[in-house]
């Protein structure tokens, strides 16, 4: 259910954008979703069409970058690239795991007229 | 054709090019007639971007009330409510407190927490799925001043959803009960990775279930090697001074702050 409410978010970040930016229709929009982001991508993709209907983005394309998460593993003091939260370091298996980014659910770009 | 606005053919799917390079350029080319030139603009914006918004306001107004504010979280069923019918019980008489109930429906929470003499609103989700920061800041006209005190925001029962909205809160509190799997920190990691304090619930009921405390916690501390634990029952009061004690250390943190 979250993702409607991202969703309504991710148009209402749209309408700012095309008052700030100057433009009146979304053609595509360019996410970038964290591994470790509490986002479920194919969800998004399913809700937003339905979310965008009867908005500037109606039939917009919505295209989704998958983005690694990175932590800081104390044990090796290095950083390391980690899938999900819960799993050891790729390198020594350690769980003392901090998590650097791939939190992230951001709009990086839109193709607008 | 250019691949990016994919003018002279609107009708097929012109999106299958890579987008590593910048496309910050407005397409000064012919196009064809009827059909609307695009461009791509940068924009850079987080999607949660607004409920943040609401949540730093909520963070400034907390601040500067010396308010300390937890958001407890849970599956439905692990005795938040009795927790915190237990706690603002204990707590009252020392401090000004109150509870904000979310469900997605009925206001039998907040007449719980109405019935010890604290004050309480209940927000209904409807069919939504978590508390968010504007809906808190709209709860807040319903309660009186709290100045120095704390404030309880119990989240709607769901391990999923709730993680990923901040409310404005000093903490997420995780509640676990007993009677639940302690595999419940590796199969919903982003809450128990969201959450400072986990608090272990039921523990009068552990002769009489499979839980190992030990297993739960080093699940816990798996997905977040930060997270605090404290293991109690809130029927019997086992365990209920020291929760009670880190939630008095946090209140005189916030006043001393604000002060």
């Amino acid at each position: 259910m979250h993702e409607m409410a991202l969703c309504e978010g991710l148009v209402s970040a749209l309408e700012e954008q095309a008052r700030a930016q100057s433009f009146a229709r979304v053609h595509a929009v360019f996410l970038e979703i964290g591994a470790l982001a509490t986002i479920e991508p194919e969800a998004m993709s399913f809700n937003f069409p339905i979310v965008a209907r009867g908005t500037l983005a109606e039939g917009a394309a919505l295209h989704i970058a998958h983005v690694d998460g990175h932590a800081w593993c104390m044990a090796c003091s290095a950083k390391v690239a980690v899938r999900q939260h819960g799993d050891g370091c790729p390198d020594c298996g350690s769980y003392q795991l901090q998590v650097l980014d791939g939190q992230q659910m951001r709009i990086s770009q839109l193709e607008v007229s | 054709m250019c691949s990016v606005c994919g003018c002279g053919d609107h009708a097929h799917d012109h999106h299958h090019h890579d987008h590593d390079h910048a496309h910050d350029h407005a397409h000064e080319h012919a196009h064809a007639p009827g059909l609307t030139p695009t461009r791509m603009v940068q924009v850079e914006r987080d999607i949660m971007a607004e409920n943040q918004r609401h949540a730093d306001a909520n963070r400034r107004f907390f601040a500067a009330q010396g308010l300390f504010v937890l958001n407890l979280v849970s599956s439905p069923g692990s005795g938040k409510t009795t927790l915190l019918v237990k706690t603002v019980e204990a707590l009252k008489a020392a401090l000004p407190v109150a509870v904000i109930e979310g469900d997605q429906q009925t206001g039998l929470d907040a007449e719980r927490i109405k019935a010890t003499g604290v004050a309480a609103h209940q927000i209904n989700t409807g069919k939504g799925c978590h508390l968010d920061a504007h809906g808190i800041g709209h709860a807040l006209e319903h309660l009186p001043a709290l100045q120095g005190g704390v404030l309880f925001i119990e989240n709607v029962g769901n391990l999923v959803c709730p993680a990923g909205f901040d409310l404005g809160e000093a903490h997420k509190v995780v509640v676990l009960s007993t009677t639940e799997g302690e595999d419940k920190p590796l199969k919903y990691p982003d809450m128990f990775h969201a959450a400072d304090l986990m608090v272990i619930n039921k523990a009068d009921l552990l002769p009489y279930v499979d839980f190992s405390v030990e297993t739960a916690v080093a699940n816990a501390q798996r997905v977040n090697p930060r997270i605090k634990v404290l293991t109690l029952s809130a029927r019997t009061g086992e365990g209920m001074s020291a929760w009670l004690g880190w939630i008095s250390g946090g209140a005189a943190q916030a006043k001393a702050l604000a002060d």
